[in-house]
């Protein structure tokens, strides 16, 4: 009884979550130029003809481009971080809400302000780097908290004792610190990687011209729903569905190791 | 290994892309046009009070309604085998990575007049729905938007919580729903506090769903227009102040019903 009931709730939510997206690929199937809600016979068309729209290949490129780019600063960036603040005992907790700042804050605000400090201090043309950089700022958060308690979690004496067996410092850290804390940054830069191609918000206020996926999706939303659109519904459910396979094949590897190692 | 070098680099970013910038919003939201210091720009609150009023209830109204469909979800996904949780994370977090615009997209060709949904109900005989540009299809494609982002933190701490307290519950006698009350509630709390922040935060700030689902206004669309229409820094300065603020506040306020500082992200 109780088995059904929670099936049946479990049931309703994944319908409320998928049939939207199932939709939108049905029509990506639709053969019907104008009134894409009426199913006009099955085609592959839209896929098809999909990259030869230079303008949504170029947009498409931008944002892989930007979501690759912007997760690699924000590794870089915040394991530098995560390694400073797991160092820092007085102040910590205000460090901690500082870092957090770009995921608390309200998106359109962040945009905003850094709009501002690019237009206004920094004086550049909003564009490739301006965007590049914003990526960075709300992303480098997701790694810091995927880092710190692979940090916390981690032997100190076992850099000491590599260093006391002659290692120098960089090698000490290469060999003894990064390997215990890559799961932490793998996380990290796939979390910056995602959240970077979903984000509109930040890219529309940042981007000047310069056009990221959304972006781009969005402006010419406002000529109407077009059938590309929803067949770049489906190409991209299938990226992402691979992309999370690959996740879980590596957190199922790593909770295997988790358990050997107890 | 003990060194705080690492530090100053991030510390120096920090204050160049986070902190100066939200400065600078602020520093506007007190200046007039020529610098002067002046509180002249909380008119604009009182312009915008009925908008402020509709982003809080919609906000309210998405967050109370992802918190009751997601809690029973965690519940159900943390007493699931090791392999279905795996599965369960996957298809939570499918939706919530697909094109954000995409899917108010869908959820605009099935709601709209000649979409999938009247068209299901002619078909059933029901008749015309009349969601479409309504708060009620906002507060869908919030729900819709930021459901994962509640269950997630709930269902991870769950997921935490040790067998042997749910057992020594039974053992004293606590049936299914003093369980629940007296032991898995208050445990799941950190969680649920993440969740409702998670989802409250962009809720209460969002734009784009409500001018396209909506047809009206929120917040977030009013603080867009002083940047990108008819610019008036001043305006949307003080804007997204009072915004920042009601938000800083309410989980402040909420934060003080945990006691635990660490807080649960996916």
């Amino acid at each position: 009884m109780k088995k059904t009931v929670s099936g049946a709730y479990l049931a309703l939510i994944f319908l409320f979550l998928y049939i939207p997206i199932g939709v939108m690929i049905a029509l990506s199937f639709n053969d019907a130029s104008t009134g894409i809600t009426n199913w006009k016979g099955f085609t592959l068309e839209h896929y098809l003809t999909l990259f030869e729209n230079d303008a949504l290949v170029e947009a498409l490129l931008n944002s892989v481009v930007i979501a690759v780019l912007s997760a690699l600063g924000a590794s870089l960036l915040g394991t530098m971080a995560a390694l400073g603040i797991n160092n820092v005992k007085k102040g910590r907790g205000l460090l901690m809400n500082l870092s957090n700042l770009p995921i608390i804050n309200p998106e359109i605000v962040t945009g905003v302000s850094l709009m501002l400090i690019f237009v206004l201090v920094f004086n550049v043309e909003l564009g490739f780097f301006t965007v590049l950089l914003s990526h960075i700022v709300f992303n480098t958060p997701y790694v810091i908290l995927n880092v710190l308690p692979r940090l916390r979690r981690m032997d100190r004496n076992l850099y000491e004792a590599a260093m006391d067996l002659g290692c120098p410092p960089v090698g000490a850290f290469l060999r003894v610190v990064l390997p215990e804390i890559f799961p932490g940054i793998f996380a990290g830069f796939l979390i910056s990687l995602t959240y970077s191609f979903d984000d509109f918000i930040i890219s529309y206020f940042t981007g000047g011209n310069f056009q990221t996926l959304s972006v781009f999706i969005n402006n010419s939303m406002k000529k109407g729903i077009k059938p590309w659109m929803a067949a770049m519904t489906g190409v991209i459910f299938v990226a992402v569905l691979v992309i999370l396979i690959i996740m879980n094949i590596h957190d199922a590897k790593e909770d295997a190791k988790q358990k050997q190692k107890i | 290994m003990k060194s705080k070098k690492p530090l100053i680099p991030y510390l120096v970013w920090m204050a160049a892309f986070v902190v100066i910038p939200l400065g600078m919003v602020f520093y506007f939201a007190f200046t007039d046009g020529n610098g002067h210091l002046t509180l002249e720009n909380f008119r604009y609150i009182g312009v915008n009070s009925q908008v402020y009023l509709d982003s809080f209830k919609v906000a309210f109204l998405s967050t109370l309604i992802c918190l009751v469909l997601a809690y029973p979800l965690a519940l159900i996904m943390s007493r699931m085998s090791p392999r279905a949780q795996r599965m369960m994370n996957i298809l939570i977090m499918l939706p919530m990575w697909m094109n954000f615009i995409l899917r108010i997209c869908s959820l605009d060709l099935i709601f709209r007049p000649t979409g999938i949904l009247n068209q299901l109900l002619s078909l059933l005989g029901l008749g015309g729905n009349a969601i479409y540009q309504t708060p009620t299809a906002v507060v869908i494609g919030i729900v819709y938007n930021y459901l994962p982002f509640m269950v997630l933190p709930i269902y991870t701490v769950m997921a935490k919580i040790s067998r042997s307290l749910i057992e020594a519950g039974q053992d004293l006698g606590c049936n299914g729903f003093q369980l629940l009350k007296k032991v898995i509630f208050p445990l799941s709390l950190p969680g649920v506090i993440s969740g409702i922040t998670m989802v409250f935060v962009p809720a209460a700030s969002s734009f784009v769903i409500s001018a396209r689902l909506g047809g009206f206004n929120l917040i977030g669309d009013t603080i867009e227009a002083y940047y990108k229409g008819e610019i008036d820094m001043h305006a949307g300065g003080m804007l997204s102040f009072v915004l920042m603020l009601v938000i800083v506040i309410s989980i402040a306020v909420m934060n003080h019903f945990d006691k635990d500082d660490d807080i649960v992200l996916v």
